[in-house]
């Protein structure tokens, strides 16, 4: 046994490495720092400030809670919706119809697309001059790009929820596709002979089968918008803000003591993230010992 | 039960499938059109402008092997980008595979006390947002040295690789039976000629979905290239970020066409592997 766990000593200790310096040390560093102690600058004093500035403070209060109020709408919205439409193209697209290699082609294309390339179609397509606002004006719809409403680059998040519901519907939909595949047909079948009509079916015996990959899938693509910079950067307005391009600011800022405030913020986008986590972790948890 | 979609359900697939497929359209005629006002939905003509202006097509007349050859020589942004992509997100794979393979085999295969804690630790980084260690790794780098420096970016990279390519040959390793290697090594065969003959073989199909999505995980990422290179390691996703912020569409477009490029073709050669089963699709959520 002892050469054994000498290979697992070794075995592991690269990786942890890497992660334990990098990751762990980053995130060290950045708690330290969000507490004032910034030796760069000569500060070495510890203190909550930057959080009670981020939250409190009159200068940023106002942006804080709208943009959290903003993270939270986006994150729950988009995660809903791309669900509920990749939950209704796998239930469709596991039926055979014509071109359906095709159509299930194009729903898994958004999953190695980086979420960049989606911001910036979002654009191309919803703009105000786009895709669709030209196609609404050729058949006499609208006469002006701005008849048009604002879909990117709006105050309400609608872009940035466009852009997730493209992207994270891929992942939601090759997820599910396994699913259904692996359940077969044979709980439905059931159901059906005993009376169970379209509705019934769906509610009482795909969903619960399909609910816990579901939910997982859920949290990995929660926990992603909410704590993403890319997305909301190229399609956001300046106020209201989500908090991962508040926080870039905060740290791109000139002034070095806008630097913790940076911090602060993004050991706050950390900690909500961990919290919904833990959530998760103790429903499922508790779920997994009532069955 | 029948295996019929009701012609209203197929006739929203469709329109579905074409709404989905709706930007990708949208950047091909961006990238090869001329002056595409609007209200135009067709655009009146078609160009290379673009691809001249990015100075990845050589200028009309010029367009033979010698004028490819060299305009890329030339080094503009565009191939500057392209040849740092490529690079840093080979080098990353194939060093986080590298490091991964005894690890994984070790949590794949064998039982031994704090292993959950260790994989709660190694997969940690793909739950948390990267913008919560990267400012504080950003500070870190500048005293050490490695900010603005190439090997300071494949450094980072390595952290949203690594516990993603961990996970996916742990997988493959809980799926593994290392009895083989032992009748190789009773047959005479050394530990290099087991593992080149035996191990290998067995997990390579799994190993190289893992190392084609962790060269895409690299290939995509913006705010930790950006942050640690410090502006001066150019990579294709900070190029099309700077053009699309300076608003020219064609631009934007054709670059936005070379970045996914790789994408779409991984895509079309993994389709039959990429399932929610693998923990290879976990890692596309972080894309």
């Amino acid at each position: 046994m002892g050469g054994d766990r000498l290979k697992i000593v070794l075995s592991l200790t690269p990786p942890l490495l890497i992660i334990g310096t990098l990751f762990f040390g980053g995130i060290l560093y950045g708690f330290l720092q969000s507490l004032g102690y910034q030796p760069a600058i000569g500060k070495y004093d510890i203190n909550f400030d930057a959080y009670y500035n981020v939250m409190f403070s009159e200068r940023y209060a106002k942006l804080f809670w709208t943009g959290l109020g903003l993270n939270l709408w986006v994150s729950f919205v988009s995660t809903f919706l791309a669900a509920a439409f990749a939950l209704f193209g796998a239930l469709a697209i596991r039926k055979t119809f014509f071109a359906k290699k095709i159509c299930n082609f194009i729903f898994s294309l958004n999953l190695p697309m980086p979420h960049l390339v989606v911001a910036v179609g979002m654009i191309f397509v919803f703009s105000q001059s786009g895709l669709l606002a030209r196609f609404f004006t050729q058949i006499g719809f609208i006469s002006s790009p701005s008849d048009f409403p604002i879909l990117v680059k709006d105050k309400y998040g609608l872009g940035i929820i466009l852009a997730y519901i493209w992207k994270e519907a891929a992942f939601f939909f090759i997820i599910l596709m396994s699913v259904l595949q692996s359940l077969g047909e044979n709980f439905e079948e059931l159901a059906q002979s005993l009376g169970a009509n379209k509705w019934q079916r769906f509610r009482y015996v795909i969903l619960p089968l399909v609910m816990p990959n579901l939910f997982s899938a859920s949290i990995i693509v929660f926990a992603f918008s909410f704590g993403a910079y890319e997305v909301p950067a190229i399609l956001g307005v300046n106020y209201p803000q989500m908090l991962p391009v508040m926080a870039f600011e905060f740290f791109l800022n000139p002034d070095l003591n806008a630097r913790s405030e940076g911090m602060a913020l993004s050991m706050i986008i950390a900690l909500i993230v961990m919290i919904l986590v833990v959530i998760y972790f103790r429903l499922t948890q508790s779920k997994i010992r009532k069955d | 039960m029948d295996n019929n979609l009701k012609k209203s359900n197929i006739y929203a697939i469709y329109f579905g499938s074409f709404i989905l497929i709706l930007p990708l359209i949208a950047f091909f005629i961006n990238a090869f059109s001329f002056r595409w006002f609007y209200p135009q939905l067709i655009p009146k003509e078609l160009s290379l402008q673009a691809w001249v202006r990015l100075k990845l097509i050589p200028k009309e007349g010029f367009r033979t092997l010698d004028g490819f050859i060299d305009l890329w020589l030339s080094n503009p942004t565009i191939i500057k980008a392209l040849v740092n992509s490529v690079t840093i997100g080979i080098i990353v794979t194939i060093v986080s595979i590298i490091i991964a393979l005894p690890a994984a085999r070790v949590l794949g295969l064998l039982n031994f006390r704090f292993k959950k804690i260790i994989i709660f630790i190694m997969v940690s980084p793909t739950i948390l947002p990267p913008i919560a260690f990267v400012l504080g790794l950003n500070i870190n780098f500048i005293t050490w040295g490695f900010s603005g420096s190439f090997w300071g970016v494949c450094l980072v990279h390595l952290v949203p690789i690594m516990p993603y390519v961990v996970l996916t040959m742990t997988g493959i390793f809980a799926n593994y039976n290392p009895d083989f290697e032992h009748q190789a090594r009773t047959l005479g065969a050394n530990k290099f000629r087991t593992f080149y003959l035996i191990t290998l073989p067995a997990i390579a199909p799994g190993m190289v979905v893992a190392a084609l999505f962790a060269f895409l995980v690299s290939w995509s990422q913006y705010l930790l290239t950006f942050l640690i290179g410090a502006g001066k390691i150019m990579t294709l996703p900070l190029l099309v970020f700077s053009t699309a912020s300076s608003g020219n569409p064609a631009l934007t477009a054709a670059i936005s066409i070379v970045f996914i490029f790789p994408a779409i073709v991984i895509l079309f050669f993994t389709s039959k592997f990429v399932s929610g089963d693998s923990s290879a699709t976990s890692g596309f959520g972080k894309l």
